[in-house]
C-alpha cells in the first residue's frame, strides 16, 4: 500500500524511538544494574544472592503458589470451558461474559475482597460461627495466597481454553465416535490434544502474574509470607538497593524466559 | 443426568465468582463499621464517599491517564502498523518481537524498569511518568488488535482508489480506515481497560502524593479498610456490569485481553 519503504520507515520511526527509550533502554537498565556493585564494577553477587536462605524461601514458595494456583484454575477452568462449548449458540456468550466479568473490576477490589471473607472475625467466620461451625484461620497463610490467586486469575485460564475448544469441529468428535472410540478416549484422544494451545495460553497467563505478584501476597499473606515478588518491591522502595532488586528481577525474567521456550516448543509440536 | 450434573457445576464455579463480591455490596449498606456484625442500613458509606476529595482525585487522575494514554497508543499504535505493511519481513518481525516484550515480561519488571529510567533521567514522578508508561503498555494491545486486520486488507482496493483518482489521504480514509476501524475500535478499547486496571506499573512509576484509584485503594487498605472502600467497590461493579450489558447489546464483539 505504501509505495516508497521511505515513507514507511518516517511512520514507523516514532514508535520505534518510543520502543527504544521506554522498552529497550529501560530493560538495559535493569541488566546494567543486576550485573554491577556500587561502584560499578561487574559481579554476579546480586545474581548468587538468590542462593540466601531467606531470597531461595522466597523463590521457592513464589513458584509453589504459582504451580499450585495454576494448577487449580486448569482443574475449575476446563470443566467449565467444555460445558460453555457444549451449549447453544447465543446462549453461552452471556455466560461467559458472567463468568469474566469479575476480570473487569478493579483488581484490588477483587483481592480486597477476600481480605474480608477470610479474616479472624471476617464474613466466612461469621457464617461459620452462624452454622455452629468451628472458625477458620487461613488469613495471613500461603492458602489465603493461592485462593486470592485463584479468584483473580481464573477468567484468564477460562478464556483461552474456551475459545480453542470452541473450534473444534463437532465432526471430529463425531468421527472419532464413529470409528468406535468411548467418550473417554475421544476426549483423551481428540478433545484434549486439540484444546493444547488453550491450555498453554491459559497457564503462562495464570502463572506468570502468579509467580511474579507482591499486592496479592501483601493483602492476603500479611507480612509474614514473602515472595519473590514482595522481595523485588522491598529492594526499590523500602531498601533502595536498586542492584540488589534488578538482580532478582533478572531471575524472574530467566524464568519467564524459560515458560516462553516451553509453550513456543510445545506449540510447534502442535502445529507440526 | 449430565445436564443437572453441568448446571450444578456452572453454579458453584458462578457462585465463587459472585459471593464475594455480594459480600461487598452488602457490607457497603451496613451501618456498624465492624464486618462481624449487622448493624442495619445506611448510605452513610456512599455519602462519605462522595465528598471524599483523595478518592475523587483518584477517580479523575485514573479516568484522564486511562484516557489520554489510550488515544496515544491507538494513534501510534495503528500509524506503526500501516507503516509496517511497507516495510520488509525481518523489520517487521523485529518491531512485533519488540511490541511483545511488554506483553510477555511481568508487570513488575516493566514497572521497575521504567522507574530506574525515569529516575535515572531525573524526572520528577506524578502524572506524566504513568501516563508514559500506561502508553507504553498499551501500544502493543493496540498493534497486536490491528495488525491481523492489516494484513488481511486487499491493497488493491487503495490502488484502485488511486487509479479513479483520488488523492492518496482520501483513498486511505475512504477504503483502509473503514476496514481497520473495528479493530482499531477493540484494541483502543483494551487499552482503556488495561489502564484502568493497572496496578503494578503504576504503583512503580507514580512517586508520591500521587494516586490513581488502584494504588489509592493499595493504600488504605495497609492502613485498614474503612467502610467507603466497599461503597466504592459496589459503585464499580455496578458500572462495569451495566457497560458489559449495553456492549453486549452492541452487535460489536469485545476482545479479549491476552494477558
Amino acid at each position: 500500500m505504501l509505495k516508497s519503504a521511505k515513507t514507511s520507515r518516517l511512520l514507523a520511526s516514532p514508535y520505534l524511538a518510543w520502543a527504544f527509550i521506554f522498552i529497550l533502554v529501560p530493560l538495559g537498565m535493569i541488566l546494567y544494574y543486576g550485573l554491577t556493585d556500587d561502584a560499578g564494577a561487574f559481579t554476579l553477587q546480586n545474581i548468587t544472592y538468590i542462593a540466601k536462605p531467606a531470597y531461595f524461601k522466597s523463590l521457592l514458595l513464589a513458584l509453589e503458589l504459582g504451580v499450585i494456583s495454576t494448577v487449580i484454575c486448569f482443574l475449575l477452568a476446563y470443566p467449565l470451558g467444555m460445558i460453555l462449548a457444549g451449549m447453544k449458540l447465543g446462549r453461552h456468550e452471556f455466560i461467559l461474559t458472567l463468568f469474566i466479568l469479575p476480570m473487569w473490576m478493579n483488581f484490588l477490589l477483587r483481592t480486597l475482597t477476600w481480605m474480608t471473607l477470610l479474616e479472624r472475625k471476617g464474613v466466612l467466620n461469621d457464617i461459620l460461627g452462624l452454622l455452629h461451625l468451628p472458625p477458620v484461620y487461613i488469613i495471613n497463610t500461603p492458602a489465603a495466597i493461592v485462593i486470592g490467586m485463584v479468584y483473580n486469575f481464573l477468567p484468564f485460564m477460562i478464556l483461552p481454553i474456551y475459545n480453542s475448544l470452541s473450534k473444534i469441529d463437532d465432526n471430529v468428535i463425531n468421527a472419532a465416535r464413529d470409528l468406535g472410540a468411548d467418550p473417554l478416549q475421544t476426549f483423551l484422544r481428540v478433545t484434549l490434544p486439540l484444546s493444547v494451545p488453550g491450555i498453554i495460553s491459559g497457564i503462562t497467563m495464570v502463572f506468570i502474574p502468579a509467580l511474579t505478584t507482591f499486592a496479592i501476597s501483601a493483602m492476603l499473606g500479611g507480612s509474614k509470607v514473602l515472595l519473590i515478588g514482595n522481595v523485588i518491591e522491598q529492594e526499590f522502595t523500602v531498601a533502595y538497593d536498586w542492584h540488589l532488586g534488578s538482580g532478582m528481577s533478572i531471575i524472574l525474567m530467566l524464568f519467564i524466559l524459560i515458560n516462553m521456550v516451553i509453550s513456543s516448543v510445545s506449540d510447534r509440536k502442535e502445529a507440526g | 443426568m449430565k445436564k443437572t450434573f453441568e448446571k450444578i457445576y456452572l453454579t458453584l464455579i458462578f457462585i465463587f465468582m459472585y459471593a464475594p463480591i455480594a459480600a461487598l455490596i452488602v457490607l457497603s449498606f451496613n451501618a456498624s463499621k465492624s464486618r462481624a456484625k449487622w448493624g442495619g442500613f445506611t448510605l452513610e458509606w456512599y455519602a462519605n464517599l462522595l465528598s471524599d476529595s483523595e478518592v475523587l482525585d483518584a477517580l479523575i487522575n485514573t479516568l484522564v491517564i486511562a484516557f489520554i494514554a489510550t488515544i496515544f497508543a491507538t494513534l501510534i499504535g495503528t500509524v506503526t502498523c500501516i507503516a509496517m505493511m511497507g516495510l520488509k519481513r525481518r523489520s517487521r518481525a523485529i518491531i512485533m518481537g519488540i511490541t511483545n516484550i511488554p506483553m510477555i515480561n511481568a508487570d513488575i519488571v516493566t514497572g521497575i524498569s521504567l522507574m530506574l529510567l525515569f529516575r535515572i533521567m531525573n524526572v520528577s514522578t506524578g502524572f506524566l511518568t504513568v501516563v508514559l508508561a500506561h502508553i507504553t503498555f498499551n501500544i502493543p494491545f493496540v498493534m497486536l488488535s490491528v495488525m491481523p486486520r492489516m494484513k488481511e486488507l486487499n491493497p488493491s482496493v487503495y490502488e484502485a482508489a488511486l487509479d479513479l483518482g483520488a488523492t492518496p489521504y482520501t483513498a486511505f480514509t475512504k477504503t483502509v480506515l473503514p476496514d481497520l476501524l473495528p479493530a482499531i475500535i477493540s484494541g483502543a478499547l483494551m487499552a482503556f481497560t488495561m489502564s484502568l486496571d493497572d496496578f503494578i506499573i503504576t504503583y512503580f512509576t507514580k512517586g508520591s502524593g500521587f494516586d490513581t484509584l488502584s494504588t489509592l485503594i493499595y493504600n488504605e487498605v495497609k492502613r485498614g479498610i474503612q467502610p467507603e472502600i466497599y461503597a466504592l467497590s459496589a459503585i464499580i461493579f455496578t458500572v462495569v456490569l451495566l457497560l458489559l450489558l449495553f456492549i453486549n447489546r452492541v452487535p460489536h464483539k469485545l476482545s479479549i485481553p491476552h494477558k
